[in-house]
């Protein structure tokens, strides 16, 4: 985990009673609403539909059971008992109350948690793989590289007020599950040939209303040039970004209108300024970092221990979760659970202040206390015992955490949509509910495979459906919902954005339009095919075929 | 440019909760009880109301949503202003009726 030092701890406190003053003033009439809510705002606080929501950043989507337990509490005491865990690897809380809301950051504060810069024109956190530490393919934890850079983004006094909002992700696995191609930056660790550890270096994805796949300006950058590469990079950015027109600011749009050749160039000559300066990362200063990522204190286990063999041949419910739900772990004898927050049913990345505290006991017990939350709106324990992964999935069935369906068409990503959020122009939520409901048979998702859908309720995208394997999109059509599908999107190492299919679907009909497209599918794969493989093998021509026959 | 029957909705200042300028210069959580303006004099009216509620920090970004009436109820033209009044329509029990008459809930 990361640990706050008293320098972080100090200005974290100082904000809280900053707040606290500026609500204050704004309540007794001394800041109008126009100056007020800038303020507000890079204090996480937004005013939704129904009330204030409060985003509560999760650096790189790490929690320690303690952190969770305070998460639990404030949905609790301040909200409607539930929190929706997002996209961005954060947590939001939809029913906030504008007074209490310094007392909630003072809160948050004790346990090392803030929602600064969760809003604003400014360097978001930084999100990275939720399996970090543990995956089997990793090269190197990129929590230890994504701690330096969120100690470099807070409160970086250049950096405070760029074009648009800045997005940054790590992974360090050949893998990539944190979507590293669709950010502002993305950084994939990877070995040159003289086997040394570094980052590719992508700039200028993302999605919203033009999406485009990151590209590779520094294909190695050396482990201590991280902070410096990034400052330049973010000086081009900000210097030539874009403020007079909101749907060009962010910096994949400058990455186009210059070239991505003359971009590179200007970040180099940027760069070649500051490389060998004060930001020049120390081996010891990463050293000293990693160690608040060290690995917990794991036990010699049997990779096949005979407890857990017998009872995955004994219970035919618990052997189909462990193959949906439980991936391997680097370390013999462990292994990584995902807590499905996709009940059939269900609203995506919903928990109730119950779930969260007994998530956060159960992660005491079986996991050394530490909890992820991953952008697919799932959280995570990293190290469970095998021995333990029965005893566990148990209490996991009874709290509704243990949907079998992760990475199958029930595990459905979906933003707030028009039932919370002040920006979408259609409901999410409701969507993804349906069409969880309709694949819900569990041996029916399984024989669909791997298939990721993902709903947003309007074109800025936090629902990732342009990077769907089927991707809905909700637009307002003469104030009626209707539904765009796209198909073949992708945000791993293969990233690839989806097609549009065609004219919108009724919200009637969506659900019936994925159906066809799944029954699409299931008719011409081959062999092992997942969704993705038919598509890019078949195209869009034979979903459009039968989608748009009755029409 | 009024197409039809309008009020007047804002949050809020200090729990952002949505309301509804009612008569008597009230704001209040059931959008059957806001107060109807049927032609421009009247949304004026209205608006100069609500900016003295923004000044006095009742509410803030009032704006005029338009409504259809059948008989005594309202219901908002707009899906979005709809949701506004009865609450997110995945959490049906944190919601509040949109169907309401000047007289009380049904």
């Amino acid at each position: 985990m990361y640990r706050y030092d008293n320098y972080d701890q100090t200005l974290v406190d100082e904000r809280v009673a900053q707040f606290r003053g500026q609500v204050a003033r704004r309540v007794a009439g001394d800041l109008t609403e126009d100056e007020f809510k800038p303020l507000r705002l890079m204090n996480g606080l937004y005013l939704q539909l129904h009330a204030y929501m409060l985003r509560v950043a999760i650096p790189y989507g790490t929690l320690s059971s303690k952190q969770l337990r305070k998460l639990a509490h404030i949905a609790r005491r301040y909200d409607k008992g539930y929190g929706h865990f997002t996209t961005r690897q954060n947590i939001q809380f939809n029913w906030i109350n504008l007074e209490e809301t310094p007392d909630i950051l003072a809160e948050l504060a004790t346990v090392e948690m803030h929602a600064i810069q969760t809003s604003g024109n400014c360097i978001r956190n930084v999100t990275a793989d939720h399996f970090a530490g543990v995956a089997a393919d990793e090269i190197e934890d990129p929590r230890i590289y994504s701690e330096i850079i969120r100690q470099w983004s807070t409160f970086h006094p250049e950096f405070s007020f760029l074009p648009r909002k800045f997005k940054i992700a790590v992974t360090g696995s050949p893998h990539d599950r944190a979507a590293v191609k669709v950010h502002d930056i993305g950084l994939r660790m990877h070995r040159n040939e003289a086997g040394e550890a570094g980052f590719e270096v992508l700039v200028g994805g993302g999605q919203g209303r033009t999406p485009v796949i990151a590209k590779t300006i520094r294909p190695f950058l050396p482990k201590r040039h991280l902070l410096s590469y990034l400052e330049a990079i973010l000086r081009i950015y900000n210097q030539l970004g874009r403020r007079d027109n909101l749907y060009k600011s962010r910096i994949k749009i400058l990455v186009d209108s210059v070239g991505v050749d003359r971009f590179t160039q200007l970040v180099e000559e940027e760069w070649q300024q500051i490389r060998d300066g004060y930001l020049e990362l120390p081996a010891a200063e990463i050293e000293r970092i990693r160690g608040y990522f060290a690995p917990p204190p794991y036990r010699a286990f049997d990779d096949k221990p005979a407890d857990f063999e017998a009872q995955l041949r004994r219970d035919f419910r618990f052997g189909r979760w462990v193959r949906t739900n439980v991936t391997p772990h680097k370390r013999p004898g462990y292994a990584i659970v995902t807590l499905s927050l996709k009940p059939v049913g269900g609203i995506p990345g919903d928990a109730t202040d119950a779930q969260m505290d007994a998530v956060a006991d159960l992660a005491d017990r079986y996991s050394f206390g530490e909890i992820r939350v991953t952008h697919e709106q799932n959280l995570v324990l990293t190290d469970v015992a095998k021995s333990d992964l029965y005893a566990l999935w148990q209490r996991l069935v009874e709290l509704e955490l243990a949907t079998p369906n992760i990475g199958l068409a029930g595990d459905i990503i979906a933003c707030p949509g028009l039932d919370y959020c002040a920006l979408a122009n259609a409901r999410s939520i409701p969507v993804a509910q349906r069409i969880s409901r309709q694949l819900g048979d569990l041996t029916r998702l399984l024989d669909i495979g791997e298939l990721k859908i993902k709903i947003s309720g309007c074109i800025n995208a936090c629902g990732h459906h342009h990077v769907g394997h089927i991707g809905i999109l909700g637009v307002d059509k003469k104030g009626e919902e209707f539904y765009q599908v796209t198909l073949g999107g992708s945000a791993d190492e293969n990233a690839s954005l989806g097609d549009i299919v065609g004219p919108a679907f009724s919200a009637d009909n969506v659900v019936g339009a994925v159906e066809t497209i799944i029954d699409t599918y299931l008719t011409v794969r081959q062999g092992g095919e997942r969704f993705l493989d038919t598509y890019r093998r078949i195209g869009l021509a034979p979903f459009k075929e039968k989608l748009y026959a009755a029409h | 440019m009024a197409t039809g029957p309008q009020v007047i909705t804002a949050n809020r200042l200090r729990d952002g909760r949505v309301v509804f300028l009612a008569e008597g210069e009230r704001w209040v959580e059931a959008v059957g009880q806001s107060q109807v303006a049927n032609d421009e004099a009247a949304t004026t009216a209205l608006s100069a109301i609500a900016d003295r509620a923004v000044a006095a920090r009742e509410v803030v970004a009032p704006y005029l949503i338009e409504v259809t009436r059948d008989g005594d109820r309202l219901t908002p033209r707009r899906y979005r202003e709809v949701l506004r009044a009865i609450g997110p329509s995945t959490h049906p029990e944190f919601g509040r009726p949109n169907t309401v008459t000047a007289t009380g809930q049904e």
